[in-house]
């Protein structure tokens, strides 16, 4: 990222980058990119329109437009009870995920000891894994404790990929963090639980938001293991969402996007909030060029 | 990170070291607590039901060991599932990073709207399958936009059948899955050190020879994880292929016969088998990548190879 910083040598032309669109391959690229683009804001659009049409088949355009679905979706659906176990899941998730995850990334950032290659695997498994697959042996055994069902259920479920990818975006944040300020501050006298508290917690702040605000979209998106894990009463948006397509009964299909498109903007705030605090492309690999 | 173990040395001889200087010491074994409750955690709830279900897909309510694992195997509509999964994945996640790759390398420099277009691609994230699969039944359906405009243009006399078969499955995967490709790649490519690539042109190297010389062997390594992360997300494909496939014949995918089999016909016996192979396979997939991955280049690429 910081690449412009390095003084090029003369014989290299300085790069001001702006798109190229003078090359073949420079029109070939951006014209994919462009059609992406537009093929995803077309898709967008549908639905939206969707949402708000009285009757849409057919035609270009919906022949008139309301916004009765909202309502309607919102009745039907009991959304607002839907958001209030949705809501209190994520925050479950995300209180316990940094609490068990934070202090794990730290040990595996700061210490080299015999072992930490099997850690460190166990920690990657349920990320690398699919959550079906896991998701299926773990509804089992959840439904054997008979926590199937119930939100502590889901929340537990949520938890398993969740805790080791707290643990995966921490450990760069806490190795960017000088171990002279920790080393100083024992010195000083300070116990681990004080550098935690008065010394790396401020210094970690950024880091933890962003995490928290990543599994927040991961659990609030999270299909598959909710799916497995909910019932009627511990369902979140995305298991009513996917119940109203796939489930028995017939329903307007106005009503279904009024809430995808609920669903998708709550998602996007959430995404954009995330944003403010990572840069995309650092989540996975921080850059070297510094 | 055992400069708080050498700092004892300093003591004067036959002294004790002070109390601050032995706690400091046993700090270092007090930071592996931290690690407690996440192993423990991980322990109970990813080990111990991977092992149960392990253990739950040998026991089948009637038969031998091995009897869940020999049904699915001679039974062709069992079977297939994998044929079908694989043939949605690869191609999915091929796509996704070979499409990554050229846009990745023209995007790596700076310039305007980088951060706004890495931005907007983060958008499909949100979206989440159903308003995919809604968007690519009323955008690319029978009488979606797509059909309309080329029937109208008169390009093609038909509309064209592109969702509730392979194709809509494979849309969504590319949807949801390209970004996250390219995002990956990107920040690969970024970690490569420019100047290797300014020498070369110093030297006079075109951007092709570049590329194939410089570049692409030191991008190899984040390709492969790349690929990798992308094939685990199309693999597991399970709600898409309901909602756009056909997801009783054409995308009867491994998924959706695991839980067809634990939550529709209640063996949870066959189920977790069919998570076991799910998942066998996955890893021998990945294996794989990773293995023909060490034949190449291996050394610093300036990012987490």
């Amino acid at each position: 990222m910081t690449a412009a910083n390095i003084p090029a040598p003369s014989i290299v032309r300085p790069r001001r980058r702006i798109p190229q669109f003078s090359s073949v391959g420079g029109v070939i690229v951006w014209g994919l990119v462009g059609l992406f683009f537009l093929f995803l804001f077309a898709l967008i659009a549908t639905v939206v329109l969707d949402s708000f049409a009285t009757t849409w088949f057919g035609s270009w355009l919906p022949d008139d437009y309301t916004n009765h679905w909202y309502g309607d979706a919102w009745a039907e659906f009991n959304l607002s009870e839907v958001l209030l176990v949705t809501a209190q899941v994520a925050i479950a998730v995300v209180a316990i995920a940094t609490l068990i995850g934070v202090p794990a990334a730290y040990a595996l950032a700061r210490r080299n000891f015999p072992g930490k290659r099997v850690i460190t695997v166990l920690f990657l498994l349920p990320i690398l894994i699919p959550p079906i697959t896991y998701g299926i042996p773990l509804a089992t055994v959840l439904y054997k404790l008979q926590l199937a069902g119930s939100i502590q259920g889901v929340i537990l479920a949520n938890l398993v990929p969740t805790v080791p990818f707290v643990v995966l975006v921490m450990i760069p944040f806490i190795e960017q963090i000088d171990p002279k300020i920790e080393a100083a501050a024992r010195m000083c006298g300070a116990s681990t639980t004080t550098i935690f508290m008065r010394v790396l917690g401020p210094l970690l702040i950024p880091g933890i938001l962003a995490a928290g605000v990543l599994v927040l979209v991961r659990t609030v998106g999270m299909f598959e293991l909710t799916f497995l894990t909910s019932g009627p009463s511990s369902s979140t948006i995305v298991v009513v969402l996917y119940g109203a397509v796939f489930g028995a009964g017939i329903r307007a299909p106005q009503e279904v996007d009024a809430m995808a498109v609920l669903y998708t903007a709550s998602m996007l705030v959430m995404l954009i909030i995330a944003l403010r605090f990572v840069n995309p492309t650092q989540l996975v690999t921080r850059v070297g060029t510094d | 990170m055992t400069a708080a173990t050498g700092t004892v040395a300093e003591t004067p001889a036959g002294k004790r070291p002070s109390l601050r200087h032995r706690l400091a010491d046993r700090g270092v074994d007090r930071v592996l607590l931290l690690l407690v409750p996440g192993v423990v955690f991980l322990g109970l709830l990813f080990v111990y039901p991977f092992l149960y279900g392990l253990q739950l897909s040998l026991l089948p309510a009637s038969g031998g060991l091995f009897d869940n694992y020999q049904t699915f195997f001679s039974d062709s509509y069992l079977r297939d599932t994998i044929w079908t999964t694989l043939s949605l994945g690869v191609p999915a996640a091929l796509f996704n990073v070979l499409a990554s790759v050229p846009i990745a390398y023209r995007m790596r420099g700076r310039f305007r709207f980088k951060r706004t277009i890495t931005t907007l691609l983060v958008v499909p994230i949100a979206l989440g399958t159903v308003l995919t699969a809604d968007g690519l039944i009323e955008l690319v359906g029978p009488a979606g936009w797509l059909n309309k405009l080329l029937v109208d243009f008169k390009v093609i006399n038909e509309p064209l059948v592109l969702i509730h078969n392979y194709w809509g499955v494979l849309f969504s995967l590319i949807i949801t899955g390209f970004p996250f490709a390219f995002l990956l790649v990107l920040s690969y490519l970024s970690g490569i050190d420019p100047n290797l690539e300014r020498a070369a042109a110093v030297m006079g190297a075109g951007w092709w020879e570049r590329f194939r010389r410089i570049t692409f062997p030191l991008l190899v390594p984040g390709l492969a994880i790349t690929f990798c992360l992308s094939f685990v997300l199309a693999f597991s494909v399970f709600p898409s292929a309901n909602l756009v496939g056909d997801p009783a014949g054409e995308t009867r995918v491994i998924s959706i016969a695991a839980y067809h089999a634990a939550f529709e016909q209640f063996d949870y016996s066959m189920g977790s088998a069919i998570s076991m192979i799910m998942g066998a396979i996955m890893l021998g997939i990945i294996a794989l990548v990773l293995g023909w991955r060490s034949t190449m280049f291996r050394g610093a690429t300036g990012g987490k190879g």
